[in-house]
Formats: structure tokens, C-alpha cells, sequence
């Protein structure tokens, strides 16, 4: 199986690659989506910015893999991307999901969130399946997409209540970071892994 | 639920060593780093802290091998400060595997650092560390490890530099650094009632009670603590039994 990872600039792209090489799974970096047709599935790493992340990435490419049926995982701001527009920045993006990215300002809650969190699933997903009902995860952020619907799967409290994970047919992601969150992250890395069809 | 209080044991690291001194000095040899990190992930730790305690004096670019080979064996997050003077050593640490990088002297030195840091990587890896001392005049920042005095107020420079963009503050307090007499609660709670960002507390801890001391009087979001770990004196799995039997909610 090989997966694209997009590298849309900066950060910590060795860690999610670490964790799917574990799993078996052959990555590699991309800026531009050069091998997109090949790949088997597609990664929107949780790095960077809205803005620079929406300007950078060949979005019209993205969406078109999409549609066509590749499976697609987004972790925190790769699952920001999902939606069209974020408090962040200007950018836009991939606008697969109804929602807007917001920021968290309840009173009393720092930003950002640094650290470990529990999971709430709301209802069954390919991604969740397998969890031991409230699961430790860990987050960095300071936004959180503002979506509701039957693709929100799992939810977390900061101040607000906001969607952890969503999934719908091929798109995933998770605001968390499943490759530093443990057994429960390896969990639903394993599932996402296991959507795709060889 | 709600966010963990979490505990980050720091090591120290010179030359590929885990080292730990008292007050920033008497370096004594305290083990591998991957070998120490792996334990205290599977103690239950929540992060695990890098500090390059001679990269600022030597300069030093971090250990760019440590940083991966420690990023190839670690499940949880882990921060990578000391040296850390610029973008592209930032980038460097970041591209070998750290979830954070942690700048002192750099940020002292040229503050509009944090925020290039933080518009091209995020806040959230963005860690400002700042060592205190208490004085007549009351906490004044030093840097270059704990050896220069720097004519800036701590608490103000904690409130600028979350400005500027940090996206955490590590907090260290120079006159209880390795004497295990406790936090300085006080310095904490300066710091962490001004600030909307995060607080790592550091510097001093030696028993149960000063760990709950940093997140209830203190106001912290996180505890750090060395050698305690390191010469297993208490384990990360006491601390947070102990926080959790007070009310603290910790990961489990």
C-alpha cells in the first residue's frame, strides 16, 4: 500500500510517516501531488497554517482524488481543511463538509489546547470501531471545526463541544493527533488503513 | 471530561547523555535518552521535554540523530529546546521528528523570533522557556543557561512573549532548579494568572505535594520534573496518582 503524504511547508511530517511505516505502509511526500493517481490513499498532515496550508496545496486536485473514491485522512489541520473557509486565515479550502473552522474563546479555556483529551463517539464510524469507549487523545490546537451532521463521529469538551473525528464514505479525519495518541491513535490509523483497498 | 493536567519529565541531554546538575551546574550522568523516554512513556508520561543544556554556551545546533531516534520510538509528544536560535533550526528539529520546539536566549535576544516561529509552524510548537530568578526587584529572566542576567521583568516577558505568539510557556525557576525544595508556587501563579497560553511548571520538584502545589497554587497546566525521574525517586504513575486522588484530572 502506498500513501501520499502532502507537505505543504512546515513541521512535523516524520511522526505520522513513522507511524504508517509501522503499520507496513509505504509513504511518500509530496508538494504537489505528482503521484496522486498512484497512490492509494491520500494524508493531510496537522502542520502549518490554514492559510499557508490552502494556498499551498493543489486543492483542485485534492477535491478531484476525492470524488473520485480515494481515501482521504486529515488530521488537525488536515481535517480543517475539510471545510471551506477557518478563522485562521483567509484561505480557502477544500469545502467537503458544511462548517467553518472557529476558534476557541469560551472564558476560562486556554488556547491553544495542548494536550491529552477524551473522546466521546457519537455514533460508529469506520474510524472508531474498536475504541473502548471514553479514549485518551492528544490535541494541539487552537481551532476546531464548527460542523454538525451525520459525518461528526466522535466529539471532545473544551469549553465547547466539538467535533473529534468525522468520517463519511472516503473522507477522515481526526482533530487529534492519532500518531502521538497511544494505543487509541494506532487504533484508528489501523482503521483507516484497513478502508483502503489495496 | 476535561484536558489533562499533564506530567513532562525533561531530560537534559549533553553529547547524546542524559545529564542533570543542581541550579544549571555539577552535570552528572543520568542515561540513554531513548532508552529514558521509551520508560517514562510506558510510566505514563503525557510529553517528554529535550533540553540541549550546553547548546546555548557552545552553540550547538541541536542533535539532529537524538531527534529522530527518539521521534522513531515515541508514541506521545515530545519538545526539543536548547539551541534552538533560528528558522531553520526550528525547521530542523521539526523535520526530524519534534511536536515542539522550545527557544530561550534566541527569543531574548530577538523576540520578533516567536512570531516568525509561530506564523510558519504554528503556536502550538512553539514553546517559550524562560528561567527566573527571584530578585529585589522580582523575577528577572536570565538566559545562556542560567548564566546571564538579562534586565527584563519575567512575569512582563512571559505576558510579551505569549503576545508575540508562544503558544506555551516553561517556566523554570532558577533558585529551586535541582534542590528539590518545590516549585516557586509563586512565580507560577505570576506567570499563569496573566497569561491565556499554557504553563509548564518547572524547577524544584522533590515530593508528592509539590506537583499538586504547581497546578493548584501555581495555576500550571503542566508539571516537570527531572532527576526525581530519573534516579526513580518517584515515577510519573505516583505523580499522577497522587494529582488523581486530589481531584486533579490526569490521563490514566
Amino acid at each position: 500500500m502506498r500513501v501520499e503524504i502532502f507537505n505543504y511547508g512546515a513541521g512535523n511530517l516524520f511522526s505520522i510517516q513513522a507511524a504508517l511505516k509501522k503499520e507496513g505502509v509505504r509513504t511518500a511526500l509530496t508538494r504537489d501531488g505528482g503521484g496522486l493517481e498512484e497512490a492509494d490513499a491520500i494524508v493531510l498532515p496537522g502542520v502549518g497554517s490554514f492559510n499557508q496550508a490552502a494556498n499551498a496545496l493543489p486543492m483542485a486536485r485534492i477535491r478531484e482524488a476525492v470524488e473520485s473514491g480515494k481515501p482521504l485522512l486529515g488530521v488537525c489541520l488536515g481535517l480543517q481543511l475539510f471545510f471551506s473557509r477557518s478563522e485562521e486565515g483567509e484561505g480557502e479550502g477544500l469545502s467537503l463538509f458544511p462548517g467553518e473552522v472557529k476558534r476557541f474563546r469560551s472564558p476560562g479555556v486556554k488556547v491553544p489546547q495542548i494536550g491529552w483529551n477524551t473522546l466521546t463517539v457519537r455514533r460508529d464510524s469506520e474510524l472508531t470501531q474498536g475504541l473502548e469507549g471514553d479514549e485518551w487523545v492528544y490535541y494541539v490546537n487552537s481551532y476546531y471545526p464548527a460542523t454538525k451532521g451525520r459525518w461528526v463521529s466522535a466529539t471532545t469538551r473544551y469549553g465547547v463541544e466539538f467535533p473529534a473525528v468525522v468520517s463519511e464514505r472516503n473522507v477522515h479525519g481526526t482533530q487529534f493527533h492519532p500518531e502521538k495518541s497511544g494505543e487509541a491513535g494506532r487504533v484508528m490509523l489501523r482503521n483507516f488503513l484497513r478502508t483502503v483497498k489495496r | 471530561m476535561t484536558l489533562a493536567k499533564r506530567v513532562v519529565p525533561c531530560l537534559d541531554v549533553k553529547a547524546g547523555r542524559v545529564v542533570k546538575g543542581v541550579r544549571f551546574a555539577g552535570l552528572r550522568d543520568a542515561g540513554d535518552p531513548v532508552e529514558l523516554s521509551s520508560r517514562y512513556r510506558d510510566e505514563g508520561a503525557d510529553e517528554v521535554v529535550f533540553l540541549d543544556v550546553t547548546a546555548s554556551l557552545e552553540k550547538r545546533a541541536t542533535m539532529r540523530s537524538l531527534v529522530r531516534g527518539v521521534a522513531a520510538s515515541l508514541d506521545i509528544p515530545f519538545t526539543v529546546g536548547g539551541g534552538i536560535r533560528s528558522m531553520a533550526d526550528a525547521r530542523l528539529a521539526l523535520a526530524s521528528g519534534a511536536d515542539k520546539v522550545a527557544v530561550n536566549t534566541a527569543a531574548l535576544r530577538d523576540p520578533r523570533l516567536i512570531t516568525r516561529l509561530a506564523d510558519v509552524f504554528g503556536s502550538q510548537c512553539v514553546v517559550v522557556a524562560i528561567d527566573a530568578k527571584r530578585t529585589e526587584r522580582g523575577y528577572r529572566v536570565f538566559s545562556h543557561s542560567a548564566t546571564r542576567a538579562v534586565e527584563v521583568d519575567a512575569v512582563e516577558w512571559a505576558q510579551r512573549a505569549a503576545e508575540l505568539g508562544a503558544g506555551e510557556l516553561l517556566v523554570t525557576s532558577i533558585d529551586r532548579d535541582g534542590t528539590r525544595s518545590g516549585y516557586d508556587v509563586e512565580l507560577l501563579r505570576s506567570v499563569s494568572s496573566r497569561v491565556g497560553v499554557p504553563v509548564i511548571a518547572s524547577g524544584g520538584a522533590g515530593r508528592l505535594e509539590h506537583f499538586l502545589e504547581a497546578v493548584v497554587g501555581g495555576g500550571c497546566d503542566a508539571v516537570l520534573a527531572a532527576s526525581l525521574f530519573h534516579y526513580r525517586e518517584l515515577t510519573v504513575g505516583q505523580v499522577k496518582d497522587y494529582l488523581a486522588a486530589n481531584g486533579v484530572v490526569v490521563r490514566p
